[in-house]
Order: structure tokens, then C-alpha cells, then sequence
């Protein structure tokens, strides 16, 4: 065929489709490829079986199985436990939903210090990467003595005294560090070219800081910054050593009183719950980045 | 004439539920320069990226040479070697060199010799006008270096089909003819080539063939005199009117 138009005349209506059926063949590759989805699905759960019994057997075989199995996994103890782990456990809510709130203001103040130019705001850059510098470097657990101890030993006045403000205290300065230098990457993320775009529509700086970059800064750390928080979830656990009511404290003190370990796996599972939601966001979040990604760049 | 290279029959594909591509028939001979003209949004690319499997079709079939691409067992990375693609933008990896670029797919996906995959993709960029970039990085090219250069990447693991989607329409208007003398001297050589483009001249003294493509079909193809020229149907000669104009 040297030249010719495909023969319907124009007419024909823009949507009719609806005489469309697929053909055979594709039929046929549909078939294919629920056959091999199928195939797959039985190869995944059958390795996944196969797995799963070949740890449960070499666990169960093991010579300390049985002292391990009263210690840790008494289900009486498991029942009368969980109610009190579970009363501390909303502390430990309560302390990381504030902390979250608190290190997200403050986390996003310090990474915009750290990214303007403007020359008179020099000493605070310099605090700001001095502050990220110390913060990142200790070690939590440390942080969360240094505050719990020392802070009541200054008798400023008007310093909170509760053990648990205090640790919420250690957890925002020592995360607050950690989560600049992710809203910072974001920031930088954003290409320059953005940042003109708006000011060249005659937004003002904060504004296109406002409506511009920092929505797609923030959507660019997402995941990065999911992962920070799941972290601080499971870190209120290390507010326990200053004396507080959570989870961890209370699992402690109903074992050492029961001489069973169980309860630290009534405390285990609640931390559990809590963060896997919280992970399986931010493993769609991420996957979504990717398809945008892939969309933004493979035309 | 015996087969065509590149068969299309019956190419399906909708996004959720917008259908792009209806029903498409389209032969690229060996050697033939085809170009596919159509209006923003008329699925040109969408067919490209069908060809290459980087997506997969709702129906229809994709044939190079014996091989059925459409076929669900295949292998498409196999396939893929065959097929050399460009995008509009470029997408030159920032991290390597130009020669890096070039060298990559030979050497990591063929396994040639680094010496010899070098030596290839010199030669490449000589016939291309880079000889002297070989050793930077895309970002201190212009942008028809940039485009050449991804061109030579496309051709350095030896395709039998390359696959240009509107090389040339991110490029300054002075940049253009560089990029297209290069596809003009590949149809020297004897490339098979299917490229969307919106440059009616370059289509009417280079492609063999020229298919425009409309609500999911393709509405008439013939010789670029043809089409061009003495468009037969209506709706062709309202795009090409359209596009003429500017
Ligand atoms: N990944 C995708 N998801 C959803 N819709 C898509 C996707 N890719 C393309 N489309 C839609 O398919 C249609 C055809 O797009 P395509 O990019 O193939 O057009 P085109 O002919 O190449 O246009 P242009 O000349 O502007 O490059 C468009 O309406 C587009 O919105
Ligand atoms: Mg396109």
C-alpha cells in the first residue's frame, strides 16, 4: 500500500468504541499473563510457608526454646500485662505526638535559616549549623539524660519538672536536628528555575517560598522525613529512664515484679502498631515519587 | 516488497480511561525513514514508548522483523537492545561523561571490551561533530550537543530500529538543523528510522514516508510529497493548515 486514508469518512462519531472488542490474541496474553500472576503468587507464598516453618522450626528446636517460651511468651502474664503497658503506652502517644508537631515547626525554621542569603542573618546561620552540629553528634539516649537531669539542677525559674516534658524536651532537640537537614535537602531540591518562575509572576519571596518551593520541597522529603518520625515514635521508649509511667517503664516494672519477661513483649507489639501503619505510608508515598519520577522523564 | 521491518497492527492503549491510541497500522520498511506527524496530545509518543515495551499495549501487535514484541513472554530487555530510542529531553545521564554515556549500554549490557566500546563510540561522536566533547559532562553541552550526543548513546549498541520522539523540538531554532543533518546522514547509511516530529520541512526532504495520526488512528500515509502537498483528508489538511501557518 503506496498511499492511502483510512477509509471512515469524517462523520463518523469522535467516541464510537463501543463496538470494540479485544481481539484473540490479546485474549489470549491476557490469559497468559494471569496465569503467570497466578504462578507467581503460589512461588511467593510457598517459599514464604517454606521460610517461615524453617525459622519456627530451628527456633523451636533450640536448646533454650523452653526457658525462652515461659520467660518471654506466658500468655497469662501476656493478659494481665497489656492493660498496664498499654495505660503507659498512651504517654508515649502523647509525647511523640507533641514532639512531632514541635520538631516539625521548629525543624522547618532552622532549615530555612540555614538556606537564606541574606548577610544580616549570618549569626543565626551560624547557630543554626552549630546547633545541627551538636544535636546530630550526641547520641540520644545521652540528650535525654543530659536535659532530664540537668535542666532541674539549673532552678531556673518557670522550667518544667516533669520527667516526661522533660524527655519530649531531649527528643525535639536531638530529632529537630535531624529533620532541618531533611526539609533542608528539600529545599535545596527544588530547582532554582521554580524560584524565578514565581517571581517573575510577581510573588514576593515568602510567598514563593509559601506556594512554591516548600510544597515541593516537602513532597520531595516525604518518605525521608516519615522515617524520622517513625523513628522518634520508637525513641520515647528512651524517655523511660527518667522515671516516667510509659510503656517501656511499665513493662519493666510488672516484670521485675513478676519475674517474666512477657510484658516487654506486650510493650513490643503496642510500639509495633503504631509505626507499621505509619511505615506502609511512607512505602506508598515513596512509590509514588517514583511513578512521578519516572512520568516527569521518560518522554 | 518483502515484510517490513517494523509491523503494527491493531496497536490499542488508553491511560485509566482516556484511549490515546484507537487502532493503529503502521509499516516501517528496512531503511525508510518514516515520521509521524499529528497534534499535541495525538499519541505519538505513546505509540514510541509502545515500541520499545516501555508500556504495554491494550491490543494489537508490535512485529520487528520475526519477533512478535507484544508477545508476553518475551524477554524486553532482549528486545530493547534492538531498538535504540531518543527522547525529547535528552535524559543524557548528569553523573557521566559524554563518552561514559555512550560507552555504558555496550559495555555493561553487551559486555564489549572497554577498549573496543570506546573506540565505537569515538567514532560515533567524529560522525556526530563531538570528537572534542567526549571527555565532558552533558551539563557543559549545548543543547543539539546534548541531543547529538544522545543520539550516539542510541546507536553505539548497533539497533536495527531507532525510535526519535521530536529530537529537535526542545532545541533553539538555530540548533535544529545540526540534530536533523544528523538523522538525514543515519538515512544515508541506511538506518530504519520512526520519528515523531513538527518539522514539516525536514519530513517533506527526508522521510521516505510520513503517517498523520488523529484520533487514535492513523488517518493517511503516503509519500511526504503526498501528504504534505495534496493532503487527501480533511482533517489533514486542517493540521497541516494549522501548522503551516506559524
Ligand atoms: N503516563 C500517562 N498517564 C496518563 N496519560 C498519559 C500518559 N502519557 C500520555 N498520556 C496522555 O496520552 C495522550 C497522548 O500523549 P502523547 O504524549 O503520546 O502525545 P503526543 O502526540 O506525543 O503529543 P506531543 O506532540 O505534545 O508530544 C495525552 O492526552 C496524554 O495526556
Ligand atoms: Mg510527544
Amino acid at each position: 500500500m503506496e498511499h492511502g486514508t483510512t477509509a471512515e469518512p469524517e462523520q463518523r462519531p469522535q467516541t464510537a468504541d463501543g463496538d470494540y472488542r479485544r481481539s484473540p490474541r490479546e485474549e489470549e496474553r491476557r490469559q497468559f499473563r494471569r496465569a503467570r500472576d497466578r504462578r507467581n503468587r503460589w512461588t511467593a507464598a510457598l517459599c514464604t510457608i517454606a521460610f517461615v516453618a524453617a525459622v519456627a522450626a530451628a527456633t523451636v528446636a533450640s536448646p533454650g526454646w523452653e526457658r525462652v517460651h515461659a520467660l518471654f511468651l506466658d500468655g497469662a502474664e501476656f493478659r494481665h500485662a497489656l492493660p498496664e503497658v498499654l495505660d503507659g503506652f498512651w504517654l508515649n502517644v502523647r509525647m511523640f505526638l507533641i514532639a512531632e508537631v514541635l520538631i516539625l515547626v521548629l525543624g522547618l525554621l532552622v532549615a530555612l535559616v540555614r538556606v537564606t542569603r541574606a548577610p544580616g542573618l549570618q549569626p543565626l546561620r551560624l547557630a543554626a549549623t552549630v546547633y545541627v552540629d551538636v544535636f546530630r553528634g550526641v547520641p540520644t539516649l545521652l540528650l535525654v539524660f543530659l536535659v532530664g537531669f540537668g535542666l532541674p539542677a539549673l532552678r531556673l525559674q518557670g522550667t518544667p519538672s516533669q520527667p516526661w516534658v522533660l524527655g519530649v524536651i531531649a527528643l525535639v532537640l536531638s530529632y529537630t536536628a535531624y529533620v532541618a537537614e531533611v526539609l533542608r535537602a528539600g529545599l535545596e531540591s527544588v530547582h532554582p528555575a521554580q524560584r524565578n518562575a514565581a517571581r517573575a509572576l510577581g510573588l514576593s519571596t515568602p510567598q514563593a517560598l509559601r506556594y512554591v518551593v516548600l510544597p515541593q520541597a516537602v513532597r520531595n522529603v516525604l518518605p525521608p522525613l516519615l522515617n524520622d518520625f517513625i523513628a522518634l515514635q520508637k525513641d520515647t521508649a528512651l524517655v523511660a529512664v527518667l522515671g516516667p509511667l510509659e510503656a517501656l517503664r511499665a513493662a519493666q516494672i510488672k516484670a521485675d515484679y513478676d519475674f517474666n519477661y512477657t510484658p516487654y513483649l506486650a510493650a513490643a507489639l503496642l510500639f509495633i502498631a503504631v509505626t507499621v501503619p505509619l511505615t506502609r505510608v511512607a512505602d506508598r508515598l515513596q512509590r509514588r515519587a517514583a511513578q512521578r519520577a519516572w512520568t516527569e522523564t521518560g518522554r | 516488497m518483502s515484510e517490513a521491518l517494523l509491523r503494527i497492527r491493531g496497536l490499542r492503549k488508553s491511560y485509566d480511561s482516556r484511549l490515546v491510541l484507537r487502532s493503529v497500522d503502521l509499516d516501517v520498511a528496512e531503511h525508510q525513514v518514516v515520521c509521524l506527524i499529528g497534534g499535541s496530545g495525538s499519541g505519538k509518543s505513546t505509540l514510541l514508548r509502545c515500541v520499545d515495551l516501555l508500556d504495554v499495549v491494550d491490543d494489537g501487535t508490535v512485529h520487528l522483523g520475526d519477533t512478535e514484541l507484544t508477545d508476553p513472554r518475551l524477554d524486553a530487555d532482549l528486545v530493547r537492545r534492538r531498538i535504540g530510542i531518543v527522547f525529547q529531553a535528552y535524559n543524557l545521564f548528569p553523573h557521566l561523561s559524554v563518552l561514559d554515556n555512550i560507552t555504558l549500554a555496550p559495555r555493561r549490557v553487551h559486555r564489549v571490551p572497554r577498549a573496543q566500546a570506546e573506540e565505537t563510540a569515538r567514532e560515533l561522536l567524529d560522525r556526530l561533530g563531538l570528537a572534542d566533547k567526549a571527555a565532558d559532562h552533558p551539563e557543559r553541552l549545548s543543547g543539539g550537543q546534548q541531543q547529538r550526543a544522545a543520539i550516539a548513546r542510541a546507536l553505539a549498541t548497533g539497533p536495527e530500529l531507532l525510535l526519535l520522539d521530536e529530537i529537535t523540538s526542545a532545541l533553539d531554532p538555530g540548533l535544529v538543523g545540526e540534530v536533523l543533518d544528523v538523522v538525514t546522514d543515519l538515512k544515508q547509511r541506511g538506518m530504519t528510522i520512526l520519528m515523531a516530529t513538527h518539522e514539516m520541512g525536514f519530513a517533506r526532504h527526508a522521510a521516505d514516508r510520513v503517517c498523520f495520526l488523529e484520533d487514535g488512528v492513523v488517518r493517511e500515509q503516503g509519500t511526504a510529497e503526498q501528504v504534505l502537498t495534496d493532503p487527501r483528508h480533511p482533517a489533514t489538511r486542517r493540521f497541516l493548515s494549522r501548522v503551516l501557518d506559524r
